[in-house]
């Protein structure tokens, strides 16, 4: 279950990584509004991983995850976290620092 | 411990982990429930990251359990730090894969919640290390910080439910830690979920001095002590002090042991204390108690056995220094490892923790006798019946373990005392008491035998003198004018030494007269004896006289009756004087 989605590195290039715990209902949506929201406000300029860490356990000590569904912004600067199935636009939103306007 | 008793009964219902606390598998009569969460829940800084520690370190290196400790406070790195003080090298357990320390860290201001989700992370995270190092034992350290870092606290609840229910699932005996709460007991009320056994820990300041209170608030399925038990934190970790009095079927010993005064002994049967026993000395300020209780504890280390001296007054130093002064060297038993004097100020901490503490040092050095000097000063710690409860507790352990005890007492005033410390000499097998005695324009040191319990002891007071050579007990002057000692009492025996002499004198002088007197009357039994003789030789002669006078008259009278009557020619054979008889 992962999913990789390659773009051009640029500075302006969204890396996204998305943390999800098996196929659970969270998981399963989380998956669905990240990918509409990117292909809505960032087609053609993110960068979307999906680690399911059932399969990789250790990357939970290493990332510091405990509330699952996590996604996590590497780029661009600064970082930022996000938990949850993502169904609420307006903070998804806003925790990848994208104006709705665009 | 009636525990351990209780306990082998109940195995057979709940199986338990025990901790290896010191003490508190005692109380918890062998453990935590195995198998099932734990919640130790108290104050900031009242030893719940220590305790829940000490169980893994213990389980790990005791008992072949590995454990995982997951933190929600401290960093790895901060825990192993800290415990590295105790003695507990984590890091090298870590290394052994016999524990494993997860650290986790949320930071709120970077996150965002974007609708719902659940705690699988740590669930994964949990069960990874559980599975990597295969533990048995689990501890979450402040779960309850979940609370801050999110805020979908019905999410949290319900996950908290699952995570306890998973851990059980699991089968690991689970401690969880929780903040002490305002109504709760905890902030978050964590009680609710984890229902099996919850510890309260408690630190709490009487009279500006803080003790460590542990208590059982709940065991589902078991016995368990119900009191408040202080507990210790020091660098061997916790202990917890369960000594209460439950029976008393002490042994008790017929041996004897001498106090170390010859004059004391004799005091006391001629034998001094049974073994053992318990002795409480008072007396005011410089009479000498001390001096009694070192050479005692000398004594005592004389004889090649251990002894600790608990003093809460002067320091070791000090102590050794002032003994000298009476011929006492404690050094040499210092250097021997036979004597031991722990010194602290009364004040450091609670009555309870002195009592956890001396119970520590004598579980460790297990001496045949203890001095503690003095009690009294512990009564600025704790109140009077604190102090006897307190003293109740050791008295109990000591006998228990036949080590012999000795309280010096500080009474301010003589009459008073004598009621004050009722309450503690009641407990105690023999009470001697020291006082002053004021006469004469001088102070003096008498000593006398309150009570001994199992023993002839003598009514008398004695007068107590310190001398450069140690301590003597000598015969107080009982006189007309009432009890003398010091110059007094020397006075007195030089008085009577004068009337010795003079009473020598005067025997001898009558020892003359009597000789002389049977010298006259010998010269007078002689004198006699010849008035006598002389008298006997007159009476002799006068007699002989007589005799020959009748003889010679007979004679005369027969010559003439023959010179008349008959013839002339018989006259011959005649002529001799012819007595008849």
């Amino acid at each position: 279950m992962k999913e990789v989605v390659k773009k051009i590195e640029s500075p302006n290039n969204f890396v996204l990584r998305l943390f999800v715990a098996g196929a659970s209902a969270n998981s399963a949506r989380a998956i669905s509004n990240i990918k509409s929201v990117c292909e809505l406000y960032l087609k053609d300029r993110y960068n979307l991983e999906i680690i399911d860490v059932y399969q990789q356990p250790l990357i939970a000590k290493e990332e510091q995850l405990i509330a699952l569904p996590l996604l996590i912004k590497k780029n661009p600067l600064p970082g930022s976290r996000l938990v949850g199935d993502m169904s609420d636009l307006k903070k998804v939103l806003k925790g990848l620092g994208i104006n709705e306007d665009i | 411990m009636d525990f351990n008793e209780k306990n082998k009964l109940n195995l057979g219902l709940l199986p338990k982990t025990p901790t290896g606390i010191l003490g508190l598998d005692d109380i918890t009569g062998g453990g935590l429930p195995k198998g099932r969460p734990t919640l130790i829940c108290g104050g900031t800084g009242s030893g719940k990251t220590l305790m829940s520690l000490e169980f893994i370190v213990n389980g790990a290196t005791k008992y072949d359990e590995p454990g995982v400790f997951m933190a929600f406070e401290e960093k790895a790195e901060e825990l192993i730090m800290n415990v590295a003080s105790l003695g507990f090298d984590l890091a090298a357990l870590v290394e052994s894969k016999k524990v494993s320390l997860d650290y986790v860290y949320i930071d709120p201001n970077a996150i965002e919640e974007t609708g719902q989700y659940d705690l699988e992370g740590v669930f994964i995270r949990l069960g990874y290390a559980i599975d990597q190092i295969g533990a048995k034992r689990v501890v979450l350290d402040t779960v309850e910080n979940l609370f801050s870092d999110l805020t979908n606290e019905t999410t949290i609840r319900a996950e908290l439910r699952r995570l306890f229910q998973w851990l059980k699932e699991k089968g690991v005996t689970a401690i969880i830690t929780g903040e002490k709460g305002d109504k709760l007991l905890t902030r978050r009320g964590l009680e609710e979920y984890v229902s099996d056994c919850v510890i309260f820990l408690d630190h709490r300041i009487i009279n500006k001095i803080s003790t460590r209170l542990l208590r059982i608030v709940k065991y589902r399925g078991s016995t368990h002590g119900t009191n408040e038990y202080p507990f210790l934190i020091d660098s061997d970790g916790i202990s917890v002090l369960p000594i209460t009095s439950l029976n008393m079927d002490n042994v008790a010993s017929s041996e004897r042991i001498s106090t170390g005064i010859t004059g004391l002994d004799s005091m006391l049967g001629g034998q001094g204390f049974f073994r053992g026993s318990s002795i409480l000395i008072s007396g005011t300020a410089g009479t000498g108690k001390t001096n009694i209780a070192a050479t005692f504890a000398s004594s005592i280390c004389d004889k090649g056995e251990k002894c600790i001296y608990f003093s809460f007054e002067e320091s070791a130093n000090q102590l050794i220094r002032n003994m000298t002064s009476i011929g006492l060297d404690l050094q040499k038993h210092i250097d021997a490892d036979l004597l031991e004097i722990i010194t602290s100020r009364p004040t450091m901490f609670g009555l309870e923790m002195h009592l956890v503490d001396m119970h520590k040092k004598i579980s460790e050095i297990k001496p045949k006798a203890v001095i503690i000097d003095p009690i009294t000063n512990l009564v600025t710690v704790g109140s009077v019946n604190d102090v006897k409860a307190m003293l109740i507790r050791l008295i109990d352990f000591l006998q228990k373990e036949q080590i012999t005890v000795l309280f010096t007492a500080l009474t301010i005033n003589n009459s008073v005392t004598e009621q004050t410390y009722e309450v503690i000499s009641s407990l105690v097998d023999a009470w001697l008491l020291v006082r002053d005695i004021e006469f004469n324009g001088e102070r003096n040191r008498g000593v006398c035998v309150m009570k001994s319990r199992g023993m002839k002891h003598s009514n008398q007071i004695r007068e107590f003198i310190i001398t450069d050579d140690g301590l003597d007990l000598v015969e107080v002057y009982l006189g007309s004018d009432g009890v003398l000692t010091g110059s007094a009492r020397e006075a007195q025996i030089l008085k009577e030494l004068t009337g010795d002499v003079l009473k020598g004198y005067q025997k001898t002088r009558k020892d003359r007269e009597i000789s002389r007197k049977k010298q006259i009357l010998d010269a007078t039994i002689l004198t006699l004896k010849a008035k006598f003789e002389s008298a006997e030789e007159e009476l002799n002669r006068t007699y002989t006289e007589e005799l020959l006078t009748r003889d010679i008259q007979e004679k005369n009278r027969k010559e003439i009756t023959h010179i008349r009557g008959s013839s002339p020619k018989k006259n011959n054979e005649d002529n001799e004087p012819n007595i008849e008889t």
